[in-house]
């Protein structure tokens, strides 16, 4: 079975928004309809967003860390926020996992949303139904797009690639080498969520150096097989200035 | 960066934010589930000779109405919480895994059989006990599917507990109890033997959910939250302080779970609904029941359901969701 999800890693995010700007064009543009705001220019902005990047501060001055800590729908494995919907609008995709609302049904009463300890739902205040996160399900699909851009909008956008996307299922997927390399791990572990979303922590950077880095391939030293050489019955230098 | 624009968590409350339409649903149709409780048990008792009903027919279906006026109330005040009320017939699709489509089934089916026990009191049929008896279990039923909506949310600590449900059968069932004794007295006479029968009841009630009530009180505030900072972003440095929360302006997560409320208001709603729910009205009770005075037994139930108002909103407005952790600081 399939379960897509993103991993994102904390030790790369430098909180720049940019998944953020690019989820709203992504999902504001599409045909489920806008994600509304009111006084987006104005005192009070506030709107419907799928990710939120927050800022988290570690630590006590002088040794704090800033995590820049992005948050969406973690498309848990086991949602609680599925089985409470009475209209059967929030539905868990059995062939890929991702976690969806139907908004032709949603009757807007946010139980799933109170069901949800993430707080990753969001009511669109204009059109009344729960929006949420749909790992861009409308174009991660879409054939007429080249093969690498059917990824989320927000891994597309990432300038640092600190979101990554795939397969949890599939043990050989970037996102399972990752977990798995660099110590996954889920949010709120204690309520049985098992999100799908893993985050990686922060951790020492390593340097790596690729063997082309070491030793430069077109180095022209390493060619000297190619420079002129006397044969073995030339007469050598001694011969020369013996004579 | 600046704290531009006043917030909701700026304050220390850090909970739901109470919606009035699921307040006037939850205790509105407990008052009706538990006047038709009163109804069936006067009618059982009748039944056995325990007590004498006056004008049966009239007071029984009566009652039945009344009951339904409640339970159509709290169904009406129920459609303001929906975004799309006229969707509302879907949400009765999923009754296999969600309590509060089981809820949207119970009641109808509930005021159904409210409605054919009184009419059946009103045109004179007999079995009356066996419907009333349907009736009693739709609205166990519906106790239950109401309160589990609540308790089965696990990681809202506070409601999480069966504690939660005892309450709610208990308060609607005293509510509707002492409804039912200043109905009782005043379409009949206020020194009948139902009367005192009913607010006895009444009484008994109020006080079994005084026991429980404080009992989920004192529970709650022990509890020790089981999420915090720390399993929220996975770090676990015991120091973590969040410094924005990636908007300004609010948010849904921020206005659905925060009351903004100081604490000094949470506690006087506290105090004030222990006073307005239990000692007064169980005062009122019994000295309209001594005093023979109709208009006492009304102010008792007039009273106690104000206090349930405020008693609702104390519950909403405990319970503290783990989401409000990732929900601190604008910036
Ligand atoms: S993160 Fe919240 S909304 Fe997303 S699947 Fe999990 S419980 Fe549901
Ligand atoms: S708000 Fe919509 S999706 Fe959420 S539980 Fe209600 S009907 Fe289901």
């Amino acid at each position: 079975m399939t379960q897509l999800a993103l991993v994102i890693d904390l030790n790369v995010c430098v909180g720049c928004h940019a998944c953020v700007t690019s989820c709203k064009e992504w999902n504001t543009s599409g045909e489920a309809g806008f994600l509304s705001d009111d006084n987006p220019y104005d005192r009070d902005p506030t709107g419907t967003f799928f990710n939120r990047v927050q800022t988290f501060e570690v630590g006590e001055f002088p040794d704090t860390q800033t995590v820049h800590f992005p948050k969406s729908c973690l498309h848990c494995e086991d949602p609680p926020c599925v089985p409470v919907c009475p209209t059967g609008a929030s539905y868990k995709r059995a062939e890929d996992g991702i976690v969806l609302v139907d908004y032709d049904k949603c009757i807007g009463c946010k139980y799933c949303a109170w069901a949800c300890p993430y707080g990753v739902r969001e009511i669109d205040e204009h059109q009344k139904v729960m929006k949420k996160c749909t790992l861009c399900v409308d174009r991660i699909y879409d054939q007429n797009l080249p093969e690498a851009q059917r990824k989320p909008a927000c891994v597309l956008a990432c300038p640092t690639s600190a979101r990554l996307y795939g397969d949890i299922h599939d043990s050989e997927s970037v996102v399972s080498q990752a977990i798995r390399d660099s110590g996954g791990y889920a949010l709120m572990p204690e309520w049985g969520t098992h999100p799908a979303n893993h985050y990686l922590p922060r951790r020492k950077n390593e340097i790596r150096i690729h063997k082309d880095e070491l030793e430069r391939a077109a180095n022209p030293l390493k060619i000297d097989g190619l420079l002129p050489k006397p044969g073995v019955k030339e007469p050598a230098l001694d011969d020369v200035t013996s004579w | 960066m600046l704290l531009l624009t006043p917030h909701p968590s700026r304050f220390t409350a850090k909970l739901m934010n109470p919606a009035f339409s699921v307040i006037f649903l939850t205790t509105l149709i407990g008052v009706g589930q538990g006047l038709f409780l009163a109804l069936y048990a006067a009618e059982l008792g009748a039944a056995f000779g325990w007590i004498a009903v006056p004008h049966a027919q009239r007071f029984f279906a009566a009652g039945s109405a009344l009951s339904l006026a409640f339970l159509a109330a709290g169904l009406l005040a129920s459609f303001f919480h929906l975004g799309h009320p006229e969707r509302a017939w879907r949400s009765a699709a999923m009754w296999r895994t969600s309590w509060l489509s089981r809820e949207v089934i119970a009641l109808p089916l509930f005021m159904a059989a409210v409605a054919a026990y009184g009419g059946a009191h009103y045109l004179g049929f007999g079995a009356t006990l066996l419907l009333g008896s349907a009736g009693v279990l739709l609205c166990l039923a519906l106790f239950i599917c109401t309160a589990m909506i609540y308790a089965c949310l696990k990681f809202l600590q506070e409601w999480a507990t069966p504690l939660t449900v005892i309450n709610y059968v208990l308060l609607g069932s005293a509510s509707g109890f002492s409804f039912a004794a200043a109905f009782a007295a005043s379409a009949a006479s206020a020194d009948h033997g139902l009367v005192r029968v009913l607010v006895y009841a009444a009484g008994m009630l109020t006080v079994s959910a005084l026991c429980t009530r404080v009992a989920s009180l004192r529970r709650n505030s022990r509890l020790k939250a089981k999420s915090s900072l720390q399993t929220a972003i996975g770090i676990k440095h015991p120091r973590i302080v969040q410094k924005a929360q990636g908007f300004m302006g609010g948010s849904f997560n921020t206005r659905e779970f925060f009351h903004g409320k100081a604490p000094r208001v949470l506690l006087a709603v506290k105090w004030g609904f222990l006073a307005l729910v239990f000692p007064v009205p169980l005062v009122l009770l019994l000295a309209g029941e001594s005093l023979s005075s109709a208009v006492l037994l009304e102010a008792a139930f007039a009273i106690q359901f104000l206090g349930l108002i405020a008693e609702r909103w104390y519950f909403f407005a405990q319970a503290n969701h783990p989401q409000n952790l990732y929900y601190q600081a604008i910036s």
